[in-house]
């Protein structure tokens, strides 16, 4: 594949996107349902990229004490959760996968 | 209207305001550029991306896509879908903008992060958009420079570490979406959203072109909408 056209593509097509409003749009109205609809794409799209990971690694799900991407998802989940530090809990959450991994030898 | 003096202020001031946003998105250019190189592009074309395209999300998917060797309309596809939020934020700031020259709203659109969303739209919603592209400019060039950089940090490791990316760097991917969407669940159709496009994902895992995450996606919104006009109703009621 010719990398270069992948990328100029993804620009257009982002930057387009971008645009779409901003540049062109002057004259749409915005409905009111898409507005609130905003709110709902962050949560619902990490989610959905997040609870794969966290409960199925390796393509199957794996809920066992081998998985060490459950409990470091859950506890960077937990700590943000609690602290509203997103950073901390990265933090937090990257020294449990780290002993996770550790005390099962791999 | 506003004198030199004010505009670099305005423009200092929306750098100032995107400086927790940069923290936030350094680690994610390492990661990028790391797992950019480990996917198989070059340093040329993995910093052309972060030039170019300047969408972190799309990038992480984009490359992974490009490792595996996706055909070229798929991983267009999905560019589009991940990035569709960003119409909803170029409308958001319509209104701001409208007067603006084109001059401006072409780079400022360009430069429309997620990011630089949150800080823009904030500041105008409660100090208005007076001198505001300036204040703009600032938080997108601020932005800018830093995911080009750290995505060459990224890109210089990933070159001189070839096994970098299985040490645990998709778990910080993970971790940092996990950390994120946990801070975006305080109300209850968040909540609810995040559930639903839960289930479907686990249920639509390995779907090809990503259909999985397009639906959990549009399912986790219609679950927030429902249970957000629901809550509403009953607050009417009472």
């Amino acid at each position: 594949m010719n990398h270069w056209l992948a990328i100029v593509g993804m620009m257009l097509l982002t930057v387009l996107i971008r645009a779409s409003f901003l540049v062109f749009g002057q004259r749409l109205a915005f409905p009111d349902w898409l507005n609130r609809a905003l709110h709902y794409v962050p949560p619902a799209v990490l989610s959905a990229l997040v609870v794969p990971m966290a409960l199925a690694p390796g393509g199957s799900i794996d809920i066992s004490l081998r998985n060490a991407y459950l409990p470091g998802i859950i506890v960077a989940a937990l700590v943000a959760w609690k602290s509203g530090k997103t950073l901390l809990a990265i933090l937090v959450s990257f020294v449990v996968y780290g002993l996770w991994r550790w005390g099962l030898g791999g | 209207m506003s004198s030199s003096l004010s505009r670099r202020a305005l423009l200092l001031e929306g750098v100032r305001d995107t400086v927790p946003m940069l923290v936030g998105a350094a680690p994610f250019g390492v990661i990028f550029g790391t797992l950019s190189i480990a996917a198989g592009l070059s340093a040329t074309a993995s910093l052309g991306m972060s030039l170019l395209v300047f969408a972190g999300s799309s990038q992480f998917i984009g490359v992974s896509l490009i490792g595996a060797g996706t055909a070229l309309p798929v991983l267009w596809l999905t560019t589009f879908v991940v990035n569709l939020r960003h119409a909803l934020y170029s409308a958001t700031l319509l209104p701001f903008a409208r007067d603006w020259p084109l001059r401006w709203r072409w780079p400022l659109a360009f430069w429309l992060t997620d990011e630089t969303f949150a800080v823009v739209e904030h500041r105008f919603r409660t100090q208005g958009s007076e001198g505001g592209q300036w204040y703009w400019l600032g938080s997108s060039l601020a932005m800018y420079g830093n995911w080009v950089l750290w995505s060459a940090v990224g890109v210089s490791l990933g070159q001189s570490l070839p096994g970098l990316a299985n040490l645990g760097l998709d778990f910080a991917m993970g971790a940092t979406f996990a950390a994120i969407v946990a801070t975006q669940l305080k109300r209850r159709p968040a909540l609810g959203a995040a559930l639903a496009a839960s289930v479907v994902a686990m249920l639509g895992r390995g779907l090809p072109y990503k259909l999985d995450l397009m639906l959990a996606a549009v399912v986790g919104v219609a679950t927030g909408l429902l249970l957000e006009s629901r809550s509403k109703q009953q607050e009417h009621a009472a």
